[in-house]
């Protein structure tokens, strides 16, 4: 592989919180190794900025191996950047070439309100888990962990909902600003699960009514989040949430 | 002070069932009464305020990343070691408890072993009950891999995701209480100081990294649950924001911290390809399952690695350990890949990388696939790719990841690795309880030094977090707080949290008011330089003399020359850092004294004055048979107290994987 | 929950949305079964027959009125969606993503939709409205050739072209719709997902390329026998 670099020119989302508005502001970043991520040209970028004495940029970042789910960039219009499955973290500059402009913007969605810069408040996501994602059993209640055989297509069915990362792309993508795919992915995790199967109603109908309280819109199958997705969570999850949802609403669920 | 690692008397499987059924519980109804903090929210943070807020404790847990399931639990690959004996290989709670000690090069506590031993069946049982999706057998039982330093099969696992996997459970079963109000979650939030009154822990102080505001929090007992180290080399397979911060301000505040030199360098990470990297990425040990390590056998050959041919590799591994082959445990490995970079036989751009190559696996893989499926005679072609989707279904994220990172297809090139820097078996001091020095403070997870001495085997750190969250400290914590149901809540103006949050606010603003000219980041980089080159995979006493002066010389400069911007009242990343990096360099000299003090090499310690003459690590019994617990008694002075290890049932021997 | 919050839910009203979509779906398919009949070449005989019929009959007028019900449901339903969920996202983004990610007729269902109804207006004004007006309140009335109104309706060619759009806009409604319904039922399984999409775009096409001949056939026929 080619390794070269190059000069890029930054436009960025500052906004200082959430009380006031933001704006766009233009940087020039110089040297930019193909090698680095696109978090390190940030790194590079907010060290210039120290230098300089103005104040960095803020995002957020933790694991930097695409898994945490912590980082969250709008790019040129896609989330996490123009790579597929792939998070912010991950996306390399060999992408780009000398000369390119960038914008860059925070996840934009009125469930995610900005706290500064890129940085916004996911905790809408937290809420709606702990309406009902989870399995209500208690540390020490087990069985033998072989004692329930599960049939290894489902399991793996369920594998691939539960690598969701709660980054929040599918709401940054989504027209709507809708959860659907976040949601649809816990529901189809545990759906898919015996484990899972006596709360099944009761967590539809409640993540639901949760997702809808932080305000995030309603989906309407456009399938931007499918698309940005960084773990390649697929819409057929969203067709087993609804279809979960209808099976809750017609049995009737015991609470919610 | 002397130290009392509290182990329960008696033979070595009947002591944590004698403490279980012996230990003081507290009822309901004062458990209601008691508040708990938890401090990180990684698999033993979350793990234990969900077990704690099940059981009816007010438990507040505190985390600073924006949601609790980012904590770096998150990144482990693998797998966790579990002794089920679903393989029938003949894995048993003695096995792993002799396979954890050993790998340990006899530098861990018997009793605490052999307790995570016992609890490693449970841990799997409670997972796959909250739902944690492990990958199954056709017959839909639960599937297990080998890993290194074992010759059983006892890792389980969920692709190359389950740490995320497990730690989603964790996280599900706290927002689950969360939900219920027996937990209270402060995400955004870093705990600065540890508050004591009367000696005891009684709550913290922590930093709102939204508004910038310190808050006052009360607690009977404060559980740090903080994670590991590693980001003091500054690369490191760790998340950026891992931190020593709460650990160490425990250990000012009286917590003895346990060998702190003892450092994981892992072998399999992608190698560093420049001055910009900001971290390492790892690849998972699983891959030296069916990945072969080589290089080639003449130094500085600049050939592609296909165009060498087999009789010109050296599989060093193989060759120098035929028993383990791959499969060695993490520090011999790292050592030796490091002896043949050292020796001129690197490979890639900076020579310092060796080859991980899964051609054989792929073909062997191809066959076996081709076989199934009754084509008995396909040509190599039709093989390889067969077996491509063999390696693909195993371990495809990670040949994702490899790429997109190296630009490079492992599928068709061998992957290059180099090891890094990624986890810490030294921590806080613990007893058997899992409390510090400081009674009601405790220590669960990497955060603290326990399990395993002086290397961690692969797969463990996960069984170890769970294992300390889910079920020991539910026992421990009630043994403790059996005694304090009489202490009422403190009011947070009590003179105690006041002082203490006066102390933290003016660090603060004396680190503001530097308004020097050097970033943060820079001085991170270079305590990182000073820790890898002297206090890395070799370390000497002459290197690590001049590394503890540097380091002196660097936290002087650090505190009349660090530029932070911004605010303290605001959301500022740049001093959450700084405030992260002036621990780190203050944790930097411990351990290097730590390593100077131990004239052995054992685990991942490697004394270059102590090896063998065919230049493996040479353990000294003798002299060094002790857990290092060094107090803090001022700006860079420690005191070194010992606890001497007895080992009763597994007698020490040399690590040998030959 | 009772009953009512089930539907008010996010979910909630796309159901109702997709219900009635796949009920109008069922209606298209009726509707150009029967407009088709105009192809028999019969001078319109076929068709008068069946058009009086489905004139005439009650069950047919009580149908009309869920019908009606039906879409009136969807249309607001639908609007009431476009406009909450455009509030989602006050601050909008500086660059979209565009086509990259999404279908633009997928992103545009309630412009296409609102295309649709104003179109649906004017047809009605065309076609039901004299009829129903005149059963109504017409003593004397008696139904109107259908055939020989299309005859007149669609001899100026403006009239063509707008009908065309119509076509056209539901064709791209459709082509999203249909899916979409299947999947919002949750019936787009990976297994189901190929044949619901294979069809829901041959249903697009088709369907509204049947409906757009009629005015082209008939504007002909309409200038060749004057």
């Amino acid at each position: 592989m080619q390794h070269y670099n190059m000069n890029l020119t930054l436009k960025v989302w500052r906004q200082r919180n959430n009380k006031v508005k933001g704006h766009f502001e233009t940087f020039q970043v110089k040297n930019i190794s193909s090698e680095m991520s696109f978090l390190e040209m940030f790194d590079v970028l907010n060290e210039q900025l120290v230098a300089e004495g103005k104040d960095p940029i803020a995002f957020d970042h933790d694991c930097r191996e695409g898994i945490c789910g912590m980082c969250s960039m709008h790019i040129n219009g896609r989330s996490h950047g123009p790579w597929d499955q792939t998070t912010t973290c991950q996306l390399h500059m060999r992408e780009y070439k000398d000369g390119d402009t960038i914008v860059v913007e925070p996840w934009r969605a009125n469930a995610f309100p900005v706290i500064r810069d890129l940085v916004v408040d996911r905790s809408s996501f937290d809420r709606i888990i702990a309406a009902g994602g989870y399995v209500s059993v208690n540390t020490g209640n087990a069985v033998d962990a072989n004692a329930l055989p599960i049939e290894k297509q489902k399991a793996d069915e369920s594998f691939a909902a539960a690598s969701c990362i709660g980054c929040g792309a599918c709401v940054a993508a989504c027209p709507n600003a809708s959860a659907m795919l976040f949601v649809s992915a816990k529901i189809a995790h545990l759906a898919l699960l015996p484990q899972g199967d006596p709360e099944r109603k009761v967590r539809a109908v409640n993540m639901v009514q949760q997702m809808d309280t932080e305000g995030f819109g309603s989906c309407t199958n456009i399938g931007a989040c499918e698309a940005e997705c960084p773990k390649g969570i697929s819409l057929e999850n969203i067709a087993r949430l609804n279809r979960e949802y209808v099976g809750a609403v017609f049995s009737g669920s015991p609470r919610g | 002070m002397a130290l009392n690692s509290k182990i329960p008397a008696g033979p070595i499987d009947a002591k944590w069932k004698t403490y279980k059924s012996t230990c003081k519980l507290v009822n309901p109804a004062n458990k209601r009464q008691l508040e708990i903090i938890v401090v990180g929210t990684g698999l033993a943070g979350a793990s234990a305020a969900a077990s704690l807020g099940e059981m009816g404790y007010k438990v507040k847990a505190f985390c600073f990343q924006d949601s609790p399931r980012r904590a770096h639990s998150i990144a482990a690959q693998g797998g966790i070691n579990a002794a089920k004996n679903y393989q029938n290989d003949g894995d048993s709670t003695y096995r792993l408890f002799y396979d954890t000690i050993k790998g340990g090069d006899y530098r861990a506590r018997e009793g605490n072993v052999h307790r995570l031993a016992e609890v490693s069946a449970s841990i799997i049982d409670q997972c796959v009950a909250q739902g944690v999706p492990f990958a199954r057998e056709y017959g839909g039982l639960l599937s297990n891999r080998s890993f290194g330093g074992t010759q059983v099969q006892r890792t389980f696992y969920a692709a190359g995701q389950t740490g995320q996997q497990l730690l989603i459970g964790a996280y599900q079963a706290l927002e689950r209480q969360v939900a219920l109000g027996t937990v209270e979650m402060y995400s955004r939030h870093e705990m600065l100081e540890v508050v004591k009154i009367d000696g005891k822990a009684r709550g913290i102080i922590a930093r709102n990294l939204v508004t910038g505001e310190l808050e006052r929090h009360f607690g009977h007992a404060v559980l740090l649950c903080t994670g590991g180290y590693g980001n003091v080399f500054y690369l490191s397979t760790n998340a950026m924001g891992s931190n020593v911060t709460a650990a160490w301000k425990a250990h000012r505040q009286g917590a003895f911290f346990g060998n702190p030199c003892f450092t994981q360098i892992h072998p399999t990470c992608i190698p560093v390809s420049g001055d910009h990297q900001s971290k390492l990425t790892l690849m998972s040990e699983s891959l030296r399952n069916d990945g072969r390590i080589w290089v080639p056998k003449k130094q500085g050959d600049n050939r592609k690695p296909t165009d060498i041919a087999e009789e010109e590799r050296d599989y060093y591994l193989e060759r120098r350990y035929p028993a383990f082959g791959n499969l060695v445990p993490r520090d011999v490995a790292s050592r030796a890949a490091k002896e043949r970079c050292d020796a001129g036989y690197g490979v890639g751009s900076s020579k310092m990388a060796v080859y991980l190559d899964f051609a054989a696996a792929i073909e062997r893989y191809g066959k076996i696939e081709a076989n199934k499926q009754g084509k008995g005679n396909l040509d190599k072609a039709s093989i390889i790719a067969l077996g491509k989707d063999v390696v693909k279904e195993k371990y495809g994220n990670l040949f994702d990841m490899y790429a997109k990172i190296t630009g490079e297809n492992p599928y068709e090139v061998p992957m290059r690795i180099y090891p890094a820097v990624h986890y810490t078996m030294g921590g806080l001091w613990v007893d058997y309880e899992l409390m510090t020095t400081v009674p009601n403070l405790y220590a669960l997870g990497e955060a603290n030094f326990s399990d395993h001495g002086a290397n961690r085997l692969g797969a463990s750190a996960l069984m170890q977090g769970l294992a300390d969250g889910y079920f020991v400290i539910p026992y421990t914590l009630g043994n403790n707080l059996a005694d304090d149901i009489r202490t009422k809540a403190i009011p947070t103006d009590h003179p105690a949290f006041v002082a203490a949050e006066k102390e933290v606010s003016d660090r603060i603003n004396r680190m503001m008011n530097i308004k020097g000219k050097e970033s943060v980041e820079s001085f991170h980089k270079r305590l990182g330089k000073i820790m890898w080159d002297k206090c890395g995979m070799g370390r000497n006493a002459k290197g690590l003399e001049e590394a503890i002066r540097e380091i002196q010389a660097l936290r002087k400069e650090f505190w009349s020359n660090v530029r932070i911007p911004g605010e303290v009242k605001e959301f500022n990343p740049e001093l959450d850092k700084a405030g992260r990096v002036a621990d780190f360099i203050e944790l930097g000299e411990l351990m290097c004294k730590d390593a100077l003090h131990r004239e052995e090499s054992c685990g991942g310690h490697f004394r270059e004055e102590s090896q063998t003459e065919d230049g493996e690590a040479l353990r000294d019994d003798e002299k060094f048979m002790y857990v290092a617990a060094w107090e803090f008694k001022g700006e860079s002075q420690f005191e070194l107290h010992k606890e001497t290890l007895d080992y009763e049932v597994v007698h020490p021997s040399a690590r040998s994987y030959k | 929950m009772n009953w009512k919050n089930y539907f008010t839910t996010s979910i909630g009203k796309k159901i109702l949305v997709g219900a009635t979509g796949l009920f109008l779906i069922l209606f298209l398919v009726v509707h150009c079964y029967v407009n088709a009949m105009i192809f028999w070449c019969d001078g319109g005989k076929h068709f008068t027959e069946a058009a009086a019929f489905m004139g005439g009959n009650v069950a047919v007028r009580i149908l009309e009125i869920g019908l009606f019900l039906g879409l009136g449901l969807h249309i607001i339903q639908g609007l009431m969606l476009w406009s909450q969920n455009a509030a989602r996202r006050s601050v909008r983004y500086e660059v979209s993503a565009g086509n990259k990610t999404s279908k633009w007729y997928s992103r545009s269902m309630g412009l296409l939709g609102t295309l649709i109804l104003l179109f649906l207006i004017l047809h009605l004004f065309h076609f039901w409205a004299p009829n129903r007006y005149g059963q109504a309140f017409d003593a004397g009335w008696k139904e109107e050739d259908l055939y020989e109104k299309m005859m007149v309706v669609f001899t100026p060619m403006w009239v063509v072209i707008v009908y065309l759009l119509g076509c056209f806009s539901l064709a791209w409604h459709l082509m999203h719709g249909f899916y979409s319904g299947f999947q919002t039922f949750g019936l787009a399984t990976n297994r189901y997902k190929g044949i619901i999409r294979s069809v829901g775009v041959a249903f697009a096409i088709l369907i509204p390329l049947i409906f757009a001949s009629m005015p082209v056939y008939m504007h002909f026929m309409a200038n060749s026998h004057p």
